[in-house]
């Protein structure tokens, strides 16, 4: 009995989560798969390394580190294009978007150097 | 152990000064005169080294080249027949005609001696007077009837008397205010030569004075410890070649032939006669055709002349040994190696090297007439091994040979006598220290070979002891008795063997030794020299070994100092050198990595599923024509620097990268503004609208 309430708890958390998460807008949502994507992406390296071991050191790195940045700076992205942030209300979105692409650009430069 | 032998005798024979054997004249000078006279260009350049050659080659007794004798004696016709030729060449070509007889006409003497009269009476410098009556003189010998006398014979002699100066020696011309020795011998000889030309007698006073200046001169001579007297020669002037070799040969030659002419005996000191040929002698071979012909002339005027002819005496070896029973030899001859005439050689004292006191003996040695050879039976009963001074004096049979020859009273001869040294009892052992017990003994045959060996440690001692006993049973103290000790790892320790009497004894106290030996233990070799002079049997040997045990070296000790470096490793070639590369790192199986590319794909294949499910679409694309131009030159740009990036990564370097990033990011700046812009300002409209 207990067990079957649980479980609709669950269900019912998940599907409120699920209704409130559908009127999230869309470039928001493409923002969200992005991170999902390159989080894993940097999980599936990890798995590589734990099974082969961290011989090109500097190349897992960089790898990690392209993936966790780019989410980082995803995230910030969204951060700010996020209508219902009051901070960034006079930030226009376009403008989030360059400095997303610039930073990108910049961290990227930086691990191609570190690749080796 | 020749090499030890070798440095020994060098250095006797530095000890030994005051005497010195002098040889007469040998083949050595002859095979030397040959090869320094040789024409380099087939002929000599110079009448001048003509002369010198043929006249050294004529006293040495060597054959003169009958190839040369036709082309000189032309150069001598040539100079002779020649009205111009200078004084010098006329002297030169007819000393070169005296040796050569060459076929010359007798006219030309007949129209050269007027001119040299002449010479002679304007005659201004010493050479000219030289060259002038020498050539008379010279002529003179060769052909009577040309008239070569000299009428004024004084005033010439006055003259180049008036060069003269208060020593003794010479000017070469009034306006030269120097003087020399060999200017000196130079006028003796033109005395000499005007004196056979004077057509009366010459004023006696005038040869006087010339007998005075001569003995002055004399005076002059200086003195090595070993009894030559030279003349040192302190002008060097224009004439080049000035030595006391050639001052002394000068003066020996004007002394010669000025006492060939002068009536009287001039009655000159003997010893300085002699000292004079031990000087040119002791000159050895010289190394230059000049030199060479300084001397054998010098020698020859000395070998016959009036003043008295210098014997010498000569050992034909100086080392004796005790054990062959070698003889005593002495021999005696003229300068140029003449036989001498009959006489005594007779050995008056010894002298030991190490005492000043002689031992007197008057013996006369015995002559063998095969050889020319005064020689002494046995040398005196107690002559032991070691060096000695003999002193030797010649006594002439005939008395009126004691005028004639300059013996120079006693000769002083240094003599080495050798001989095998008794060496035995020869014992080597190792003592216990307190109590001195013997705990190893051995014994030594320092004839044969010796392998022993022995082990010690640091309590203990080792004892070596050994006998030295000459052949007639006296000790001998040589020059080096030493004990050698080197430890493997090379590094060395020599000990000097004291004696008492006969009787050679070395105490090795390892306890006081251990810091010496760096506290090193192990096998020592053990070498034993004992070395000297007159020992024929002077020896380097191994004993042996020992092997010694020594306690450990504390902190503060000091280590053993670097062994020489071996030369040739220095400087040889270095060991090859191998490198070593890392191993590469274990790389996992491609399969695994090809397996896990795709799975690293495969989230940006669900990205992009994802996005076909959020129906993403490209609506907000500019539509309009110069802003869709913009936006897709954006997209370009950023995969023109994406490629780019890739590009670094795979070929490029840092610096053509960041160069290209900065046209491209410019751009990308400039059409990422416009599209951006261009956006936003459409996302305001709708806002607004």
């Amino acid at each position: 009995m207990a067990k079957s309430s649980a479980t609709k708890d669950a269900q019912a958390l998940f599907h409120s989560l699920r209704s409130a998460y559908a009127a999230t807008p869309t470039n928001l949502k493409i923002i969200d798969l992005y991170v999902i994507f390159a989080i894993s992406t940097a999980l599936i390296q990890v798995a590589y390394m734990a099974i082969v071991g961290t011989f090109p050191f500097n190349s897992f790195l960089s790898g990690v580190l392209s993936c966790i940045g780019t989410a980082v700076l995803a995230v910030c992205l969204r951060i700010q294009v996020n209508k219902e942030n009051k901070e960034f209300k006079d930030l226009p979105p376009e403008r989030a978007f360059a400095d997303f692409v610039l930073c990108n650009l910049v961290l990227h430069l930086v691990i191609m150097n570190f690749l080796g | 152990m020749a090499k030890v032998l070798g440095f020994l005798v060098l250095a006797l024979s530095v000890l030994i000064c005051e005497a010195a054997i002098f040889k007469p004249i040998s083949d050595s000078h002859r095979s030397a005169a040959l090869e320094l006279f040789t024409p380099a260009h087939g002929s000599l350049s110079s009448l001048e080294e003509t002369y010198e050659a043929l006249r050294t080659f004529e006293v040495l007794g060597i054959k003169k080249q009958p190839d040369q004798r036709a082309a000189t004696c032309a150069t001598v016709v040539d100079t002779l027949s020649s009205p111009t030729s200078a004084l010098k060449d006329l002297f030169q070509a007819l000393r070169v005609n005296g040796l050569l007889n060459c076929e010359l006409n007798k006219k030309t003497f007949a129209g050269i001696a007027p001119r040299l009269k002449d010479a002679v009476k304007s005659a201004s410098s010493l050479l000219d007077y030289y060259y002038s009556v020498g050539s008379l003189v010279l002529i003179k010998g060769l052909n009577s009837d040309v008239d070569v006398h000299l009428e004024s014979a004084d005033s010439v002699v006055r003259a180049i008397k008036a060069l003269s100066q208060s020593d003794g020696r010479w000017r070469y011309s009034s306006n030269n205010p120097e003087s020399s020795t060999y200017a000196a011998g130079i006028a003796l000889e033109s005395l000499a030569g005007v004196i056979s030309l004077a057509s009366s007698e010459i004023d006696q006073s005038l040869v006087s004075m010339v007998r005075n200046d001569i003995s002055k001169l004399l005076d002059g001579l200086e003195k090595y410890d070993d009894g030559a007297y030279y003349f040192d020669e302190k002008l060097a002037d224009a004439h080049g070649h000035q030595g006391p070799l050639s001052a002394s040969s000068a003066v020996v030659r004007g002394i010669t032939a000025f006492a060939a002419v002068s009536a009287e005996n001039l009655n000159l000191p003997g010893d300085k006669i002699l000292g004079l040929a031990k000087f040119l002698l002791g000159a050895g071979v010289p190394g230059n055709a000049k030199d060479l012909y300084y001397q054998i002339e010098a020698l020859a005027s000395l070998e016959n002349n009036r003043v008295s002819i210098p014997l010498i005496l000569s050992l034909p070896t100086s080392i004796l040994s005790l054990t062959r029973k070698d003889q005593l030899k002495v021999s005696v001859n003229t300068v140029l190696g003449a036989a001498a005439p009959s006489l005594t050689v007779k050995l008056k004292q010894i002298f030991s090297s190490g005492s000043k006191d002689a031992s007197v003996i008057d013996q006369d040695l015995k002559f063998e007439h095969e050889n020319a050879v005064h020689y002494l039976d046995a040398l005196p009963k107690d002559i032991d091994v070691g060096s000695y001074i003999f002193t030797f004096e010649i006594v002439l049979h005939d008395s009126e040979h004691k005028m004639i020859y300059a013996t120079g009273g006693r000769t002083k001869v240094p003599i080495y006598v050798t001989g095998v040294i008794k060496v035995d009892n020869a014992e080597i052992s190792v003592l216990d220290s307190d109590l001195g017990n013997i705990e190893t003994h051995k014994k030594l045959d320092l004839a044969g070979k010796n392998s022993i060996s022995l082990s010690a440690n640091h309590l203990q001692k080792l004892w070596l002891s050994f006998q030295l006993t000459s052949p007639l049973g006296h000790a001998l103290k040589p020059h080096q008795a030493f004990l050698k000790l080197s430890h493997e790892s090379k590094v060395e320790h020599i000990f000097v063997v004291g004696n008492s009497g006969k009787q050679f004894e070395l105490i090795l106290d390892f306890l006081g030794l251990v810091e010496q030996f760096f506290y090193l233990s192990g096998r020592y070799d053990i070498q034993l020299t004992v070395g000297d002079a007159v020992m024929e049997n002077s020896f380097l040997q191994p004993l042996g070994s020992v092997a010694l045990d020594l306690p450990e070296a504390p902190e503060k000790a000091a280590r053993p100092p670097p062994q020489a470096v071996d030369p040739s490793s220095r400087f040889g070639p270095k060991a090859e050198i191998a490198h070593i590369f890392r191993a590469p790192e274990k790389r996992p199986p491609s399969n695994l990595s090809y397996a896990f590319l795709a799975l690293v794909l495969s989230p940006f294949v669900g990205f992009l599923v994802g996005l076909l499910r959020l129906r993403v679409n490209l609506k907000n694309f500019p539509t309009a024509s110069a802003p869709a131009a913009f936006a897709i030159l954006f997209h370009l740009a950023i995969a023109a620097v994406l490629s780019l990036y890739s590009l670094f990564w795979l070929e490029l370097n840092l610096f053509t990268t960041l160069k290209a990033l900065g046209f491209l990011g410019i751009f990308l700046l400039f059409v990422g503004h416009r599209t951006l812009s261009h956006l936003a300002s459409t996302s305001a409209k709708l806002k607004s609208a």
